[in-house]
């Protein structure tokens, strides 16, 4: 009769595994990163004069950065923080005052700032233009598919975005290397 | 009777461990799927921008980052504490962002190029002025997809 085999001690093998397992645990990182998505426009290499653009002057909302961080928006000094509605006013303005937009669908953000700009501030204003688009959108998601613009199908999203199309230019950069002065 | 009692007490087996490492293995197998090496160590020093309208970044394997800051204190001897901009591990001027993508694209299949995103993890305190060349650096390479990093803001303005 044959000698029975003995078998091989696999005691150990929960113990290697667990090793890699806690070097993986440590290595791994789990942060998700989160960001304003932003797409460039293409950069135009001819030196040609940009197309005179047709934009009516009310459906442009122009803001200018200086260096101190300070807002001139339509000529006008503004707080950061009453930039938010003030777009709301201007891209949902229907028409209604002179001084703001034909309709949202004509609306345009005119952004300009300065080199000498603080990125915070940058970031602060990209936030707000964005924040006051998103909550037009869920107002008009509320109003016609009684849901947030989150919780809408696809098809409704796209309908909703066409409604109120992100429109934000930022000028080119200038040589001298002034912005908005 | 009593014989039996004795015997069952003597056969009282041990909870058995067999299954442990295979339960260890499905764990580590996940680890090994999700896990993403850091393969940069960051050598500015980043406070990061807050917003309130942040979107996730899909595929973590198509973003690649640009960092802008002012270098940690070990480099500050040697860099000054001017904001510099990183690229992969060295520190970097403008005009190198064109072969920093190039190297990118050149990673991923040709297929996924338009969906390549840059990730601009900057500063706050850093001047709008830097971040200006670096985005027509961007624009004359042609990656046009790009994302603020930022952390949720809480607090109101």
């Amino acid at each position: 009769m044959a000698r029975k085999l003995p078998e091989i001690n696999a005691s150990s093998m929960a113990d290697i595994a667990f090793l890699l397992l806690i070097f993986f645990l440590v290595t791994t990182t789990m942060d998700i990163d989160k960001g304003l998505p932003v797409n460039l426009p293409p950069l135009d290499e001819s030196n040609e004069p940009p197309p005179p653009t047709n934009i009516n002057k009310r459906n442009t909302l122009n803001i200018l950065i200086n260096s101190q961080d300070q807002l001139l928006v339509k000529g006008e000094p503004l707080e950061v923080r009453e930039l938010r509605e003030l777009t709301k006013r201007h891209v949902g303005n229907y028409g209604a005052d002179p001084n703001f937009s034909v309709s949202p669908k004509k609306a345009v953000v005119s952004l300009k700032n300065h080199r000498g700009t603080r990125y915070e501030t940058y970031i602060t204003v990209q936030n707000e233009l964005r924040a006051a688009y998103n909550e037009l959108r869920d107002e008009y998601s509320e109003r016609y598919f009684g849901r947030t613009f989150d919780k809408l199908p696809d098809a409704h999203k796209s309908v909703v975005r066409a409604e109120y199309p992100l429109k934000i230019s930022e000028a080119e950069p200038d040589k001298t290397g002034s912005g908005a002065e | 009777m009593p014989a039996i009692r004795k015997k069952e007490e003597k056969e009282l087996p041990a909870v058995s461990t067999a299954s442990l490492p295979d339960i260890i293995f499905i764990l580590l197998f996940f680890f090994m799927v999700t896990t993403v090496m850091r393969d940069t160590s960051v050598k500015v020093d980043i406070k990061p921008v807050k917003g309130t309208e942040l979107q996730k970044l899909e595929k973590k394997s198509l973003v690649h980052y640009i960092y802008v800051g002012p270098p940690i204190p070990k480099y500050r001897a040697k860099y000054g504490t001017a904001p510099q901009i990183q690229l992969n591990d060295v520190f970097a001027h403008p005009s190198q962002i064109r072969n920093f993508i190039s190297n990118e694209r050149a990673k991923v299949p040709e297929k996924h190029i338009p969906a390549l995103t840059t990730s601009l993890r900057v500063d706050k305190d850093v001047r709008m002025g830097t971040i200006t060349d670096v985005k027509q650096e961007l624009r004359k390479t042609n990656q046009l997809k790009i994302s603020y990093s930022a952390v949720p803001r809480q607090e109101d303005l």
